[in-house]
This record gives C-alpha cells, structure tokens and sequence, in this order.
C-alpha cells in the first residue's frame, strides 16, 4: 500500500513539473488533489484496510498530500511571476517617442533679466520707483544738467513731439528728480527701470525703443568708494561670485565723477573671447556720484547731501548672457526666440 | 580724434610704451578707442584695443641716399635711380611721379634722403585699396632687373598717400640734422597714431599739448608748453585793419596779426606727414599752418588774403566785422555751398558783405589762394551753444573747427595759438610778422578760483588723499594751487572751460584728483548710511503678482513697440479717442506717434507668429499714451492689460487625436481664473458690443460696477486686416488699474469640513436669452453658505422636448456643513427654496429626472 502511495507522488510530482500555466495548474490540482484523484482514493478507502496497516498509511497519505500541496503552491508562485513579466514585457514601448508638449508660460527675456536686477538690488534695499515715459525737456534735460544747446545733448539723439518740450525719454534720469523731490529731505535708494526711447536707425545693434534700470541712493554719507564696492557686489551676484570688476573714467553731465564699470567677461572668465572682444572685459554700466546741481534740483543741499546713480540695459545684458546677435528680437517677439528663455 | 605720439613726445617726456599710455588715457577719461602702428613695434597683447598698422623691419626699411637719377631704358614713365642704403650702392626703379620731372637729371647736385625698402620687406601694396601687406620679391620690369624699392607714405602705412615717394627734409622737427642712410627707418619716423574719443567735457584735449598734459599727469612725466612768442619784426599792424564785435555775447574776443610777403609752397615733409596722420590732407604751407596749429593746441584759426579784403575795402584797411546776417542774407563758403543764414548765425564780415561762418567755415572769396602773399591771420573765441546751433543747422558736423568751437574753447587760447602760427609762417612760409597784434576783448573770460576743503575727498570719494598727492595731480593738469590750512585755494588754468567755482567747483575738482589718481586705487566700501525708510510700492508689487499668475495660466509675455501710427490703430474698427501724441521726426511712416491701443500691437505680433506658430496665448501689460487732458500737457499713460490666444487648445502629439481650435470659452476661463486668482469681489461679465469683436461673442468686464474692458472672439473682418486667421482669435483687452485697485489686500480662506456632502444634479428649464451667470448667481446666493459648490455641467437645448425659445440649464449642487452632519431632509429644503427662488424670479422650471 506504502509503495502504491509512494508511486502515486512519483506521478502527481512528475506532472507537476510538466505544468506551464495557472489553467493547467487548476487541472492538476483537480486531477491530483481532488476528492477522485489517486491519493484520496486511497486515502478515503482506509476502512478496508487492516486495522494495523491504517496508521501507516494515513501517516504517509498525509504527509504525501502536505507535499504535494506544497510543492503546488510554490508552482503557483513561480508561475505567477513569469507570467507578469511576460505581460510587462509585452507592454513595453519606444521610451524615446516624444511626450506630450506643456507650454508653461514665461516672462519676456527682459522682464526675466530685469527681475534678477531688482532682487538683489531689493536685499540691498533699493525699492522700485516707476516714472512716466513720455517727459518735458525740463526733467529730461535741464533739470539734469543739460542746460538747451549744451552739447551733452548731442549724446542722447531724442524725439521730440508736435508738442513744445514734450519729448520721449531718452534715459529714466528724470526719475532721479522725480524720486527726489517725492522724498527729499529722507535719505533714499531706489531703483528706476523703464522704457527709454533713442532717434535712431533700427539696427541688429540699435533700436528706438529700449530698457534702462537706474539706481539712486542719496544720504548724507555716500561715498564713491561706496559707489564701487556697492557696484561690485552686484556685479558678483549678476554675473558670478568670482568675477572682477574695474571702473573707467567717464562723462555724464548729472554725475561727477561719473565712471563706466567693467565687469571681467563671464563668457570666458577673462581670457579674451569673440563677445567681449578679447579684451576680457564687458563694458555693463555708467555710474558716478550726483551731480551737485542734479542734488540741489531734487531739493537736498549739495554741502550736506551726496549721492551715487547708476545705469544699465537690461537688454544689452541678456545679450551678453545668452549671446543673442540681433537687438531687433527682443520687440519683433517671434515665440521662437522668446521660448527660449 | 587721431593723433601721432611723434607729436606728442614733443611736450611730454615718457619711457611708458604708447600702448600702455593709451590704456592710462582710456581710464582717465580720454578712451583710445584704437592705435595705428606706423613702424613702431606693436604690442603682443593688445587686451582688446584695436590695434592696426604696421611694424618696419629694422633690417630691410631703412633711409637711403639717392644720388642720381636717370630714364629706364625701355619705359617712358619709369626711372633708375642710385641709390646708397648705408651698405652698399643699388639700381632702383622707381615709377613715382615726384622723380618724374627729374629723368633727364643723372648725378643730383645734392642727394635725396628717401626711405628705403630691401628685398624681403613687408610693406603695404600701394597699388590696391585699403591695406594688403606683400612681401618685396624680385622681378625684371621692362627688361631691368627689380628687388627693392623707395616707398611712399602708402606702402609704409602712413596714409592714403601714394602720389609720390617719401623725400626727407634735411632737418627734423626739432632742427636737429637728419640721420645718415642706413639708419633704420623706425627710429626717424616711427610712430603710432592715438585715435581718441572724447566726451564733450573734455574738448581742451582735442588737441595734441591737451593730451600731452594728461600724459605728464597721469604718468608723472616732464611737461613741456609750447613756445608762444613770435618774432615782429614788421610796420606795425594798429591802422592797417580794424577789428569791430558787434554781438560780444557770441563773440568775446577776436584777434589777428598780419603777416606778409609769405610765399606759398608745400610744406615740410614732416609737417605734411604729421597733419596726413591725423587724418587731415595737406594743402600748402599757410593752410597747413592754421591747420597744425588747430590740432596742436586746440584752437581753430582762420587765414584770409589780405590783399582781397584791402581790395574789398577800397583799397582801404579792412575792418574785419562779427556780426548776425542782413534779412535775407547768405554766404557761399568754401565747400561751394550756397547757405542760407539762420537770423542768429555769428559771421565774420566786412564793409563789402559776409566772409566768412564764424569759427566754422571761410568763405570762398578771401581764402588763401597759390598767389597769396599778405595774411591776415583770424583767431577769435566764439560761444559755444551758438556755434553748435549753426553747426547742427548748416550740417557742418564734420567741421573740426565746429567740433571744438561748438564745445567750448577758452578766449585765452587765441593769443597763444596766433603767435604760434603767426611763427610758423614766417619760418616755414617765409613771412615777416607785423608787429602787434590786434586784439578785441569785450567780454573777459573770469578767471575761476576754487576754494578746496581738504575733507571733500573723504567726503565725495571716500579715501583721505595727502594734500602733496592732490597738489601734485592739480598741478600738473596746469592747476595753481595755494595750500591752506584746511583747504586749498585752486586757480583754473586759462585753458578749459570744465571747471566752476563753489560747491560744483568742489564736484568738479574731486574728480579731476580721482581720475588722475586712479579710480581701481580707491577702495571699495559698503554703504555705511543710514537705511531709508522702507517704502511699498503695491501698484509695482501688484502688477508683479499678475505677471505671476498669467505666465501660471501658460500665458507667454510680449513687449512691443509704444510707437505706431494712426494708420496701423485704425485697423480695429474703433472711433480713436483722443488725439495722437505724434513724432515731430519719425524715422519710418510706421513710428509716427505714440500708440492709444496696446490690442493693437499685441494683435500685429500674433498676425506675425500665426505663420509659425500652431497655438499662441500671448499678454502685454503696457501703456497706451492718451491726449486725455488736451494738447498742451503731457499725455496720461494708461497701463493695460492684453491678452491674445489663437490656434489650437493643445499642441497635437502622434499619439492623439486632432486637436480643437481655442474658442471664446478658453479666454472665458482665463478670465475666470484671474478674476478667482486675484480674489476680485463683485465681478460681472455681461454681453456687449465693441467693434472690435464678434457682436454675439463679446463681453464687458466689470469690477465693483466699473467697467475693467472687454474680451471676446475678434471681428473677422479686424483678424483679416490685422493679417490673423479669421476665426478663433481670442482677446481681452482691460485697463490694469481697474483690476489692481479691486485686489483686496488680504482674504479669508475656508477650513476643510470633515462631514459628508450630499450632492445632487438638478436640471432648470429657462429663456434662451436668461444669461446662465445670473442663474448661477440666484442659485448660489439662495443656497448660502450650505451651499459649498455650484457647477454648471451641460446645457442641452430641444424645442420638442423644452419648447421654443427654452433651453435646460444642469447643475450639479453639493451641500455641506462645516460644523455637523447635513441629512437628506435639510438637502431637499434647501434645493425647494432655490427651486422656489428661480421659478418666481426667473421663470425657470425644473426638470423632472
Ligand atoms: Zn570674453
């Protein structure tokens, strides 16, 4: 009887390892370990055997039917296994199709470049002040120390209007005056960014319509040397912590002295490359101390007060940064330029 | 401005390199925008400086000695010249016209010093345009055999100059004797032209002692003035002509002297060379003269015959006479233009009629001509707005003398530059100088002091200077300086016209110091000043806000051009305002006026990516300029609020279907988002008519019962003038004001409730022409605060099932409460009261499920 049932697990376990599927796993535990199956025939016949065979036998049936269940349920396991991967693997795609497109939207380069300005310029306490575009002489010109005829004048080429004196700003100085007479006898550090307006052929390199960002800070201890380690700080956060910066001689008639700053070329790190002509260098701002006569017009007393003010072009920088070769895109607005930034 | 550093060696003492010293000009103010190498060696690294010319080979370019001349054998127009380099003896040939006359010469009675090029030697090629360098080879010319050759100021790089060969005077500028043959030609006539590009404060160093003075500052170098002093030895010149000012605020002071029996000639070849480096041509000995002056030391003069002016006069002595032209008056100068006179043009004239465009331009008639033997030579001092008016009026420019005249040259500049010239033409022209010289004063220049507290610089710059280091810079810009206890007494030299008295004064000493001092050798500091107050700037924060929030919403900003033209605004079909802001100039019939419509230049940009672009959402947040107040002020600049969508809703993908056109419902949903995203209170959309849009799909945006503008589908007949597709071109276009001022500072949020909703869908049968927003607006506010959530989901319209006229309005409604359990019954009351509400206030029936 022991060997029958011996003969019986040789069987159901050699047709086990012939088993590929769960739907041929189900057959064989119906054929195997159903109540028809060999072993529970046997097992369910133990009343005709003699009485001192019965615990032997249901021992080994027992034990049989433990192993073969077992052995089943690992089947089962394995099989389930290998038939996820063989459906993942029948889903697998082209991974390097394209997705589908999002089209966040952005800022206008400008915008972008001029919000970097104003935060650093905001951690160092400079405040945005906006003023009017269209402008008189007066707070373009005269107030600023370009008295009619001087030839300063001939700096800035301007469009006048059918009306008397009544102009296009040619820089956001008059600002400066604004923001002055607004606050005087307060102590100030303000930042003027706006749009500017210059009579000029439109070229890759000129347009008649541009950006300038301009600070002003005024106080009654305000320092050239101030002027460049306030200058420098920013140019290290603009343009990278390690770059340097150097400070030329120049002339606007509402600052004296009035400098130009370089700042080392963050192209090439100063070893001369085609942007910066390999000077290494990067002419990015003018700047100086306020003129006596630009203080005086805004209300404070050149004796007690000084001030520093500087200028920039928030476009000319973008076309440093992402070498951009023709002024003319930042107003033509072809999205494929401005998806760019 | 171009300048030869031969030139200026002559007033300043310096071993630095030019190029070095053009990089100390470049910071102090006087920016070397480029150096022109004229034989001198040329720097390795020229960090940027555009560096051109010509390094000579000390070997093989050197002074030769010609000592005779004779014809080629088998060409007319070519000679053989021999020729000692210092070594040995050549046969060069030579076509320069200049030897021409001298073919038939054989062995010359006194040899000619020329400069000389060996076999091998780079020079330029003379005979193309512009500079190509060749190296000399060998050649057979004609049968005669060629390996070298005599140069002329174009193969050398000097100028433009190719007419003839270089032939040396026997002596230098200096009267020191020329150097032998062989001696290599750099170390005669190497040089290095300056180009120069000065700010207009700067004018006093469009010349060539200016830029010797800021040398011998910057440099700590030896300065060398000039000799102003002439020898007169002539009948005095009081009595033979006159001198008469009658604008003395245009013309504060005038001078001449008389310089006679000059004799007209080329110049020295020195002279000549100097004036071709620097850019100007060479005429003869007189004009040269006034010309080497002007660039020497700054000052324009002007020379007349004044023989013709003694004609003019009748035989009279001339009275030379400034003054504003007759009515009508004109003058033909001496480009041969005939100029009509602006009524406050300043010119020289006299008894016979106008002369000359004062300090600009001499007339045609009293110039001096190859016969001209008696000079009286003009040096005056004009004012400087008044010159730079008729300069930009008369077009003149390029005018040198406008140039520095129309930016200021100091009245004591004419005596010194007279006297200078008046020397140069009696040694260089021959002349004998009257003696005197008349001189008209009426309006005295005031000598400028400038009381220094030693505390500015600590002040202004930030660095105390030691008083020794300031009177040191002071000094040698030409500065007489009294030291004072605590400040310094500082008298501005009579040569600039930069510098004031007082607290500008102060300004404008302190940046002279550190200019000279060096701007990169103070320090740099951090503001050590109080902070300001601290102001907010909320219509800047807020617009800020609303940039953030359209570029979430997946809008791209635009910034376009504020200048337009009626012409391209009148294409929306609006009645315009206001009168236009306009150009009193416009460079293209395209920018004649400032723009009334920001839509405008919005749409002009989509027309222009709708050829490329699938699917645009674009928005400006911009001016329009508005003549609101009338012509005579300045015109209000009201900031808008546009926005533009067209194409398609979603990019196509390979994987998906056709993708839909953007319709009035995704700018609706834009509007929406702002409106919820600013958290703007009692909004209201209603339909409109604008001409601009769609009539049956546009709407007006209102805050607080203020119209913010309007928004819809564009007019197809605007899309095709604008160059747009002619459907789905979506726009808004509001005034940013309107929007900014209803955001509240501040708003309440709502806490998550934790107990269940019940939702439910109600179907409402109302009027076609019922707007579903007041629906809306009816059921919500009936449902109060229970009411969490109202949301239209399908309006579905069926004449046999709702009637004519009707359409079905379903909203899904779901109730909550925040502190409790809301049960079906307290649901079914609240849904009968809204029931209720809309049957009796807007006819609505409900809809059986
Ligand atoms: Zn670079």
């Amino acid at each position: 009887m022991i060997e029958q049932l011996e003969q019986i697990e040789a069987n159901a376990m050699q047709a086990l390892a012939q088993v590929q599927s769960s739907a041929e796993l189900q057959t064989w535990q119906n054929a195997h370990l159903g109540k028809k199956s060999p072993l529970m025939l046997v097992i369910g016949n133990m009343q005709s055997l003699a009485k001192e065979e019965r615990p032997l036998v249901g021992q080994a049936g027992n034990r049989i039917k433990n192993n073969l269940q077992t052995a089943a349920s690992a089947r089962a396991e394995s099989l389930a296994v290998a038939e996820l991967s063989a459906k993942l693997k029948a889903e697998s795609i082209d991974v390097t199709l394209p997705g589908r497109p999002h089209s966040g939207g952005r800022l206008h380069v400008s915008n972008q470049v001029l919000r970097q300005i104003y935060a650093i310029w905001a951690e160092m306490g400079f405040q945005v002040y906006r003023s009017r575009d269209v402008e008189t002489d007066e707070y373009n010109f005269q107030l600023l120390n370009f008295p009619v005829g001087h030839p300063a004048r001939e700096m800035q080429d301007t469009f006048h209007t059918h009306i008397p004196d009544v102009i296009l700003r040619t820089h956001t100085s008059p600002g400066q005056i604004h923001a002055m007479r607004q606050f005087c006898p307060e102590p100030i550090r303000v930042i003027l960014p706006g749009m500017c307006y210059r009579y000029e052929q439109i070229t890759t390199r000129s347009e008649v319509q541009f950006h300038q960002i301009e600070g002003l800070a005024v106080g009654r201890n305000i320092t050239f040397s101030d002027l460049k380690g306030t200058l420098t700080d920013f140019a290290r956060r603009m343009f990278g912590q390690g770059v340097r910066t150097r400070f030329r001689t120049s002339y606007f008639p509402f600052t004296e002295p009035s400098a130009e700053m370089d700042v080392e070329c963050f192209l090439c790190s100063g070893k001369g490359c085609k942007v910066c002509k390999y000077a290494g260098w990067l002419e990015i701002l003018g700047c100086g101390m306020v003129h006596p006569v630009v203080l005086s017009n805004g209300g404070y007393d050149p004796q007690a007060f000084t001030g520093f003010a500087f200028g920039m072009g928030p476009e000319r920088i973008a076309m440093l940064k992402y070498a951009i070769e023709d002024i003319r895109y930042f107003w033509g607005n072809d999205l494929r330029f401005l998806k760019q930034f | 401005m171009k300048l030869p550093y031969s030139w200026i060696k002559d007033f300043v003492k310096t071993d630095l390199s030019p190029f070095e010293i053009a990089r100390k000009l470049t910071f102090a103010g006087l920016e070397v925008e480029g150096l022109h190498y004229v034989g001198l060696p040329k720097p390795k690294n020229t960090m940027g400086t555009s560096v051109t010319g010509l390094e000579w080979e000390r070997d093989k370019l050197v002074l030769a000695e010609i000592s005779a001349i004779n014809p080629h054998p088998n060409a007319e127009r070519l000679v053989l010249v021999d020729l000692w380099d210092g070594v040995q003896q050549h046969v060069v040939l030579t076509g320069a016209p200049n030897l021409l006359h001298l073919r038939e010469a054989g062995k010359l009675d006194k040899p000619m010093m020329v400069a000389y090029a060996k076999l091998g030697a780079r020079i330029y090629d003379g005979h193309v345009e512009g500079w190509v360098e060749t190296v000399l080879k060998r050649a057979k010319i004609r049968g005669v055999e060629s390996y070298s050759m005599v140069c002329s100021e174009k193969e050398l790089g000097i100028s433009e100059e190719h007419d003839g060969i270089i032939i040396f005077d026997d002596t230098l500028p200096d009267n020191s004797p020329l150097p032998p043959a062989g001696t290599p030609l750099v170390d005669v006539i190497g040089d290095v032209v300056f180009d120069i590009s000065l700010t207009p404060n700067m004018v006093r160093n469009a010349s060539v002692v200016g830029v010797a003075r800021e040398i011998a500052a910057i440099c700590s170098a030896p300065f060398q003035e000039p000799s102003y002093s002439a020898e007169q030895s002539g009948p005095s010149i009081h009595g033979r002509a006159f001198i008469e000012i009658r604008q003395p605020q245009v013309n504060p002071r005038f001078t001449a002297t008389l310089i006679e029996g000059v004799e007209i000639a080329p110049s020295p070849e020195w002279l000549q060379r100097r004036l071709r480096l620097s850019g100007q041509r060479a005429i003869n000995n007189i004009v040269d003269i006034t010309n080497y002056v002007m660039l020497e030391s700054g000052q324009p003069l002007h020379a007349f015959d004044y023989d013709i002016l003694q004609q003019r006069a009748g035989g009279k002595a001339p009275t030379l006479i400034t003054r504003f032209p007759a009515h009508g008056e004109g003058l033909t100068t001496l480009d041969g233009k005939a100029r009509t006179l602006e009524p406050n043009t300043i010119l020289v004239a006299d008894s016979a009629g106008a002369l000359s465009l004062g300090g600009i331009m001499g007339g045609a008639e009293s110039e001096v001509h190859p016969g001209t033997r008696n000079v009286l030579l003009e040096v005056a001092s004009w004012d400087y707005i008044n010159i730079r008016r008729t300069v930009q009026n008369q077009q003149l420019q390029t005018s040198q003398a406008g140039y520095r005249f129309s930016r200021g040259v100091h009245p004591a500049m004419t005596v010194r530059a007279n006297l200078r010239a008046a020397e140069l033409m009696r040694t260089l022209g021959k002349g004998i100088i009257a003696q005197g010289m008349l001189d008209e004063y009426p309006t005295p220049a005031q000598t400028v002091v400038v009381d220094y507290p030693l505390s500015a610089c600590k002040r202004l710059l930030g660095l105390e200077i030691a008083p020794d280091e300031i009177v040191r810079i002071l000094t040698a810009l030409g500065f007489a300086v009294q030291v004072q206890t605590d400040s310094l007494n500082i008298t501005v030299p009579d040569t600039r016209l930069d510098i004031s008295s007082g607290v500008i004064g102060i300004a404008d000493i302190t940046e002279e110091i550190a200019r000279i001092y060096g701007y990169d050798n103070l320090p740099n500091t951090q503001i050590a000043d109080v902070m300001p107050p601290q102001r907010s700037n909320s219509t800047f924060e807020r617009e800020e806000r609303l940039k953030d929030l359209l570029t979430r919403l997946s809008l791209q900003e635009v910034i376009t051009y504020r200048l337009t033209s009626p012409a391209r605004e009148e294409r929306l079909g609006v009645p315009i305002r206001y009168p236009y802001l306009q150009l009193a100039k416009p460079i293209t019939s395209e920018m004649t006026a400032m723009r009334q419509s920001v839509l405008s230049s919005v749409l002009e940009i989509a027309a222009n990516n709708s050829r490329t672009a699938l699917s645009q959402a674009l928005f400006e947040i911009g001016s329009a300029y508005l003549l609101d107040n009338g012509e005579q002020n300045l015109p209000t600049e009201q900031a808008r609020l546009v926005m533009v969508l067209t194409g398609l809703r979603e990019m196509p993908v390979w994987n998906g279907g056709a993708p839909a056109m953007k319709d009035y419902f995704d700018l609706k949903g834009l509007v929406d988002a702002l409106v919820a995203d600013l958290h703007l209170a009692a909004v209201s959309v209603v339909a409109a008519q604008h001409g601009a849009f769609h009539p049956g799909k546009c709407a007006e945006l209102r805050v607080n019962g203020e119209s913010a503008g309007f928004f819809g589908e564009l007019h197809p007949n605007v899309c095709a003038v604008y160059g747009l597709p002619t459907e789905a071109v979506l726009a808004a276009d509001f005034e940013l004001s309107v929007l900014l001022n209803a955001m509240p500072s501040t708003y309440k949020s709502s806490g998550i409730s934790r107990y269940p909703s019940i939702v439910e869908d109600i179907a409402l049968i109302v009027d076609e022409a019922l707007p579903a927003a007041q629906v809306s607006a009816l059921i919500a506010q009936t449902g109060g605060e229970q009411l969490v959530e109202v949301n239209l989901f399908d309006v579905y319209r069926n004449e046999s099932q709702l009637g004519l006229g009707k359409k079905s309005l379903a909203y899904r409604l779901t109730y909550q409460r925040q502190d409790s359990t809301l049960t079906d019954v307290d649901a079914a009351k609240l849904r009968t009261k809204i029931v209720r509400r809309l049957e009796r206030e807007v006819g609505a029936i409900l809809r059986d499920r």
